[in-house]
């Protein structure tokens, strides 16, 4: 517990100098910032012309669409600021940089994600927290304690799967370096496949998305519960309320699967 | 035949990177079978959308998969190099070479398309086909108008990328113009929706603007959507901007070979 506390404490101190170092190209920062902003924006533009020539998407109105467009995006956004660097494993390995890691006094996996922290990704939360704003503004929601308490659920499991995601990702990069971009696969196309309403994919797609790669408990059943929607596949109920579970049974299996990938590493070379 | 000779290394080079490909097919065919189903609910709702039906659209959401390595929509190629030689004051060498530097580097990265056509292009576009009904031309004529469709993309995607690598001559930190550019690209291409989509007017402005010879025009000659002298049409709209592209590097170039002193000197 002192060990975890400790390198959180890390974590924060190494991000924060890095935040520094970032604001003193103070152009250059506000310039990324707002690009990233404008990239992950990009998406949902497509969205707004796919509506210049539909009413609908398997059965759901923009409205909704933006309000599981900006619950991904944030969830996204939250685990990719925090954990995000973790990607970057692969070419440490293969440059020799996470050997030297691995001899400093603070856990590799705190190390790993505050190297380089990018602060810039802030902008991906912005946009996507405008987007689920705006939706909130437009669709009819009965607010009561179970539906806000739901939005601040769906917003942390989201973000806590995303960061399972990410973290299993980069533990395959311990088995191939080069091959790092099958995790954008799972990270950035679960975020692309839970833009949209699960309707427009059949049944089979929706189930692996439920029970294998479980992106669909980062909008999709906590939506159902906020907007009131009857599962259209007609899964059990419960499920809307399941996300926490499923956000944990991730998370464990991501620690566990980091611990074994960084007991077995050997470094490269000869 | 230097310039042959530039490409086939290029070609080469590229190919060593095996696990990087298969893993990148892999990420490409994922992204396809999502957007294939969002475009089935758009044409679902309006089978007439955009001018396409279902399954040129699907065609479409493939084929864009397909492109986004060959032209290198996302950025890369040999322009990253050059950019990169510009930092470490390396291009001071590949200026005075006596081989046209424009060419040199516009021979590689053609070397570079052609091995992504053949991997990153060709895999998706098989596994699309595989899980969804597409459209395939019935003329050789059509592929052969959409290979030469797709190398003049290629042209006015490396002019792109060229002019902001020589911005690395005036810029310190390009990240900004980079990052911008990609997204121009990323978006006017018709890589995230097809340009047909837009409604007018946005949709003239966007297939008259030079991104629209990334994905769209090779996409449309491809489905038949251009044909006889659209098809031509289309080549002239795609070597014309190449040119102007071209011509606007090539200025830069002596603009930067006159006032810039390399770091270092």
């Amino acid at each position: 517990m002192a060990r975890l506390a400790w390198d959180a404490r890390a974590f924060t101190i190494l991000a924060a100098m890095w935040v520094r170092v970032g604001w003193s190209y103070r152009t250059s920062f506000v310039v990324l910032t707002l690009s990233t902003l404008v990239i992950s924006g990009v998406d949902f533009v497509a969205i707004v012309v796919m509506f210049a020539n539909v009413d609908a998407l398997g059965g759901f109105g923009l409205g909704q669409i933006g309000f599981l467009y900006g619950a991904t995006a944030v969830c996204l956004g939250l685990a990719d600021l925090a954990v995000g660097n973790v990607q970057r494993l692969g070419r440490r390995v293969r440059l020799g940089t996470f050997d030297a890691m691995m001899v400093r006094p603070v856990g590799v996996f705190a190390q790993m994600c505050a190297d380089e922290f990018a602060f810039r990704r802030v902008g991906r939360i912005a946009q996507g927290a405008a987007v689920l704003a705006w939706s909130l503004s437009v669709v009819d929601v009965d607010w009561g304690p179970a539906r806000l308490a739901m939005l601040v659920s769906m917003l942390v499991c989201g973000a806590a799967i995303f960061l399972g995601l990410f973290v299993l990702g980069a533990t395959f990069q311990f088995v191939s370096g080069d091959a790092s971009e099958v995790a954008n696969a799972f990270t950035y196309g679960g975020n692309t496949m839970t833009q949209y309403p699960l309707t427009i994919y059949p049944t089979e797609v929706v189930k692996a998305l439920t029970f294998l790669v479980p992106v669909a408990f980062v909008n999709w059943y906590p939506a159902l519960f906020i907007l009131d929607v009857p599962d259209p596949f007609g899964l059990p109920d419960w499920l809307r309320f399941a996300a926490p579970v499923a956000a944990l049974l991730l998370c464990t299996l991501a620690a566990l699967a980091w611990r074994t990938g960084v007991r077995h590493y050997r470094s490269t070379g000869s | 035949m230097l310039y042959v000779a530039v490409a086939l290394s290029s070609f080469r080079r590229y190919s060593t990177y095996t696990a990087a490909t298969l893993a990148g097919i892999f990420t490409n065919s994922v992204f396809g079978v999502i957007i294939s189903f969002s475009y089935i609910a758009v044409w679902k709702e309006n089978p007439g959308a955009g001018g396409y039906d279902v399954t040129d659209a699907l065609t479409y959401c493939w084929l864009a998969q397909a492109m986004i390595m060959t032209i290198a929509i996302w950025n890369g190629g040999t322009t990253d190099d050059v950019a990169e030689r510009i930092r470490t004051g390396d291009v001071a060498i590949d200026l005075y070479r006596p081989v046209s530097f424009l060419g040199w580097f516009l021979a590689g990265d053609l070397g570079r398309a052609a091995y992504h056509l053949l991997t990153r292009g060709v895999a998706p576009t098989v596994v699309g086909a595989l899980l969804f009904d597409l459209h395939f031309p019935g003329s050789p004529l059509t592929y052969l108008a959409f290979l030469v469709s797709v190398a003049l993309g290629v042209v006015v995607s490396f002019s792109i990328r060229m002019l902001v690598a020589t911005s690395a001559f005036w810029l310190l930190d390009q990240s900004g113009l980079l990052t911008l550019s990609s997204v121009f690209a990323m978006f006017f291409s018709g890589l995230v929706v097809p340009l047909v989509l837009f409604p007018e007017p946005f949709r003239s402005v966007v297939l008259a603007l030079p991104w629209s010879a990334f994905v769209q025009v090779p996409i449309d000659i491809w489905l038949g959507q251009r044909h006889g002298a659209g098809v031509l049409g289309g080549l002239a709209f795609q070597a014309g901007w190449g040119a102007v592209l071209l011509l606007a590097c090539a200025g830069l170039l002596r603009l930067a070979d006159r006032r810039v002193v390399v770091q270092g000197g």
